[in-house]
């Protein structure tokens, strides 16, 4: 009720009236197990101009907003209620040829996945061209004007580039020859379903950068979908926060940052990780009587004569069938040394191709190195005999990026979880039951899952499942493989607190994997930066995130999205 | 009209506080504990969930009551005939249906019924057998094939491409011409024959559905708990491997029984004394003119057990391949 009367007094006062409005906006996907309801009473203005961002875990129906917009959603889903107004213009009531008028021209979209969203058989410039000559937007010098187009997406020889086929590009150019035929008809309106999801940090910042540039050059609206709210806050004007199909706040960006009204979004404010400004505390170890025993400061004191795991001059080369004689030799891993100190964290931070999971795999032994020597608790690793390597097993644990993968599909979680204790041969049934109870408990798992199979839990409750597994052996290290990457922020947060109470609760080690610099700042102690298979900067936490060294770790500081925000510190 | 857009506005719009702050009546949506776990469900693993799909589809009911009444048949002949198929007499050759010989009689006077009835057995012994020979053999050459790759799986590949290169025809009726092969024709010759011919398919599919999941994180997992390489890749890799294998075999299984008869009508597969729809229809050929009938019928049944058998694996590859269902 009082939402109508909000909208009727903007459009008397303020005198352009809105690009794109959704009012009440009900959408409704038709299943074998009868109708669903995606999206509920779902309300959206963009101005002209306007950036525009809508926020949501997956699921929350943020896509699929986005996509009734532009009539692409998929068959068996309808508009089942309310109005889209673009410029005035009802497109729920619209046929099919309106709408294929209006996408390209006044509507440009951008896909979420740059890898699967070109097509591989066709040239980049093609494709561009077939936008334009789609929409009749072609001049007399096409490959002139399709050149321009690409190198306004800022890519750089854009002439030669526009002969080359998609698997020719890396991700981060994809991105941007996927923007270019986005905007390569100056729509009005242009919708970005999570643009920069799929890349590293620091090709996210130029994408969105450049993104932001061309957008105000042609005035053209965005309306962005995210599941990041410090990168939403960062580039829109306007949150929308999307929460199991419904808006569950909107409102000025940086407004619902600082005074987040409901409780969903202050669940995302209070855990999105490029807010977070330090590392958590366990709360069990901020409790009164750990505290009382060990403080933070003496726990450090005494750790710090004993190097865990000692990494020195760790080089990895895979040699390159080359297309001629022995081919090229590629190095991987170069002269990489660190040391981990037990009971605390280490992360090894840096871009995709930086060698950082083929370190991980030379630490758990799955992959020998070229050079360099990898010492666990004083035994070298490299010179390991096959029960020494069976006992290293043990006492050393992954935890794996893809939640999808890690887990067997045909294992239930009990199986799934007792398998480490079968193999090394602990316990009868019995106690290994009640250790898998335990586990459960631990990572906080009712233990009526010990039946479900991994094709009935979410990737969080996967990830947690596979925490366990990792921790039935008791193992004093474990190593984390971008663990986190794969979930969205709630879940994410969830499960770096579960990683940071174990660490308190049992005094684990861990070695954190990962591509988010923001995610570092939560967990770790120290930083390992790497680039191009060496080490550029390692240091402690604070010294790396407070007084970056190199240019490289400067940039991915930078590169975290709202991290140029400024929030009042009682919020963060 | 509407390109124009109005570009001079924008500036000073993003400058307007007219944005409202709205915030939705928090018992509209409730919030939910994060990433909570639905406890009510029965836990279904991904067998018991295909066997709820496959359930309900019209074509496996169909298929599974045609295949198990072939299965009663050829396991109890004597429930639904109580003639000799053997006792035949001459008097009543190539005669019509008559009382308790429903499906009249052959050239040499025998009862078509009973006939029909009897060559079940001999028809799916030999389906079944070359089935589990072509599973085994082919399954483990493709799954080591795959899981350990290099110069095996060269060599193993090259071996299933002589054997695929092989027609399945001319191969049987070379094997069938080897002196100890000829002199003791019987079910396992036919069965032997067909899986020397029949296992480089399986192969291929077991090869190709372990290597697809030889890399997968679990494996891996497993492999950094401790878990050996042969026993990661039977306690993980061929499990997961297999539902290719459950279509393609249930397929075959029909294929096998059409390769039998072809064999049986060339006088290559099983001898005259083992009954067989094959057999039969070889000697009905003769008497195609005056009483065609007696071709018919076994023919019936052969179309009907081998049409069962491929709606199965239709039946179960839609239920254990969602992504290959129809919508």
């Amino acid at each position: 009720m009082s939402k109508d009367r909000v909208q009727i007094t903007e459009e008397a006062t303020s005198e352009p009236r809105p690009l794109l409005e959704l009012r009440d906006l009900a959408i409704t996907f038709d299943t074998s197990s009868g109708e669903v309801p995606a999206v509920r009473n779902a309300n959206l203005t963009i101005m002209p101009g306007e950036t525009v961002a809508i926020v949501g875990e997956s699921g929350s129906g943020k896509s699929t907003t986005a996509l009734a917009a532009i009539g692409l959603l998929p068959e068996n889903g309808r508009v089942s209620g309310g109005r889209i107004l673009f410029d005035g213009e009802d497109l729920t009531k619209a046929d099919s040829k309106r709408i294929i008028e209006l996408r390209g021209r006044s509507i440009g979209m951008v896909p979420q996945d740059p890898m699967s969203n070109l097509n591989p058989v066709w040239k980049i410039g093609y494709q561009v061209r077939e936008t334009l000559r789609a929409n009749n937007l072609a001049r007399k010098d096409v490959d002139v004007q399709v050149a321009e187009v690409l190198a306004d997406a800022g890519l750089p020889d854009a002439a030669q580039r526009a002969k080359q086929y998609p698997h020719e590009f890396s991700g981060g150019m994809r991105q941007r020859a996927l923007i270019a035929i986005g905007l390569s008809c100056s729509p009005r309106l242009l919708i970005a379903d999570e643009p920069t999801s799929a890349l590293d940090v620091t090709v996210q910042r130029q994408i969105l950068d450049h993104l932001a540039t061309m957008t105000a050059d042609l005035g053209t609206a965005v309306l962005l979908i995210t599941h990041d709210l410090g990168l939403a806050a960062e580039r829109a004007e306007k949150v929308v926060v999307m929460y199991k199909g419904r808006v569950v706040e909107s409102g000025p960006a940086l407004e619902i940052l600082r005074n987040p009204q409901h409780p969903y979004t202050q669940r995302l404010v209070a855990s999105a990780p490029s807010l977070a400004s330090q590392r958590i505390k366990s709360a069990k170890s901020a409790g009164v009587k750990s505290a009382d025993i060990l403080t933070p400061e003496s726990g450090a004191t005494k750790a710090k004569s004993d190097d865990v795991i000692e990494v020195k001059n760790l080089t990895k080369v895979y040699k390159l069938r080359g297309g001629k004689g022995a081919g090229a030799d590629f190095k991987a891993v170069d002269d990489v040394s660190f040391n981990i100190k037990r009971g605390t964290t280490l992360a090894v931070v840096g871009e995709s191709g930086s060698g950082k999971s083929t370190v991980a795999k030379m630490v758990l032994n799955l992959e020998k190195p070229t050079g360099g020597n990898i010492i666990f608790d004083g035994i070298d690793l490299t010179a390991l005999d096959k029960k020494a390597l069976f006992n290293f097993r043990r006492r050393v644990q992954p935890i794996f990026q893809d939640p999808y993968g890690s887990l067997d599909p045909m294992y239930n979680i009990y199986r799934t979880i007792e398998e480490p204790l079968r193999v090394h041969g602990i316990g009868d049934k019995k106690s290994r039951e009640a250790k898998v109870r335990e586990l459960l408990d631990q990572v906080a798992l009712p233990a009526s899952s010990m039946r479900r199979f991994p094709n009935e839990l979410s990737g969080g409750q996967r990830q947690r499942v596979a925490v366990a597994r990792a921790l039935a052996l008791d193992p004093e290290i474990v190593i984390c493989d971008e663990a986190v990457s794969a979930l969205d922020v709630l879940v994410q947060a969830q499960i770096l607190n579960l990683l940071a109470d174990l660490q308190a609760e049992l005094g684990l080690t861990y070695l954190f994997i990962t591509h988010d610099l923001a995610v570092v700042r939560q967990i770790a102690d120290h930083v390992c930066v790497m680039e191009k298979g060496k080490v550029v900067e390692a240091g402690t936490t604070d010294q790396v995130f407070n007084a970056p060294a190199e240019a490289y770790t400067r940039a991915l500081l930078d590169a975290i999205p709202g991290s140029r925000l400024e929030l009042r510190p009682e919020v963060a | 009209m509407p390109e124009n857009s109005p570009l001079r506005d924008t500036q000073s719009l993003r400058a307007l506080p007219k944005m409202e702050h709205f915030v939705a009546d928090i018992e509209q949506t409730p919030l939910q504990a994060t990433d909570s776990l639905n406890e009510q469900a029965a836990p279904l693993s991904m067998w018991a969930e295909a066997w709820k799909n496959l359930r309900r589809q019209p074509l496996f009911i169909i298929s599974a009551l045609l295949i198990l009444l072939a299965l009663v048949v050829a396991f109890f002949p004597g429930l639904f005939v109580q003639v000799s198929p053997t006792q035949c007499d001459l008097i009543n050759s190539n005669a019509g249906p008559s009382g308790g010989h429903p499906l009249g009689f052959t050239l040499q006077g025998c009862d078509v019924y009973a006939r029909v009835i009897q060559g079940t057995q001999a028809s799916l012994a030999v389906g079944v057998f070359s089935t589990i020979g072509v599973v085994i053999i082919g399954g483990i050459l493709g799954a080591v094939a795959g899981y350990y790759g290099g110069w095996i799986d060269a060599v193993l590949a090259r071996l299933a491409d002589i054997f695929f290169a092989l027609p399945l025809i001319l191969g049987a009726i070379v094997i069938n011409s080897l002196p100890y092969v000829r002199e003791h024709r019987s079910v396992w010759t036919v069965v032997a024959t067909l899986v020397v011919l029949g296992w480089p398919q399986i192969a291929r599919i077991t090869r190709g559905a372990v290597i697809e999941v030889r890399n997968a994180d679990f494996v891996v997992a497993a492999k950094s708990l401790g878990v050996s390489r042969v026993k990661a890749l039977i306690t993980h890799v061929i499990p997961n491997s297999l539902s290719p294998v459950i279509v393609i075999a249930t397929v075959s299984l029909g294929i096998f029984i059409v390769a039998e008869a072809t064999m049986s009508f060339l006088g290559i597969g099983l001898p005259g004394s083992v009954m067989s729809w094959g057999n039969d229809i070889a000697s009905a050929q003769t008497s195609l003119r005056d009483n065609p009938t007696t071709l018919l019928w076994p023919a019936l049944a052969l179309s009907i057990t081998v049409l069962s058998f491929i709606m199965l694996g239709d039946a179960v590859r839609d239920a254990l391949d969602p992504k290959a269902r129809k919508r």
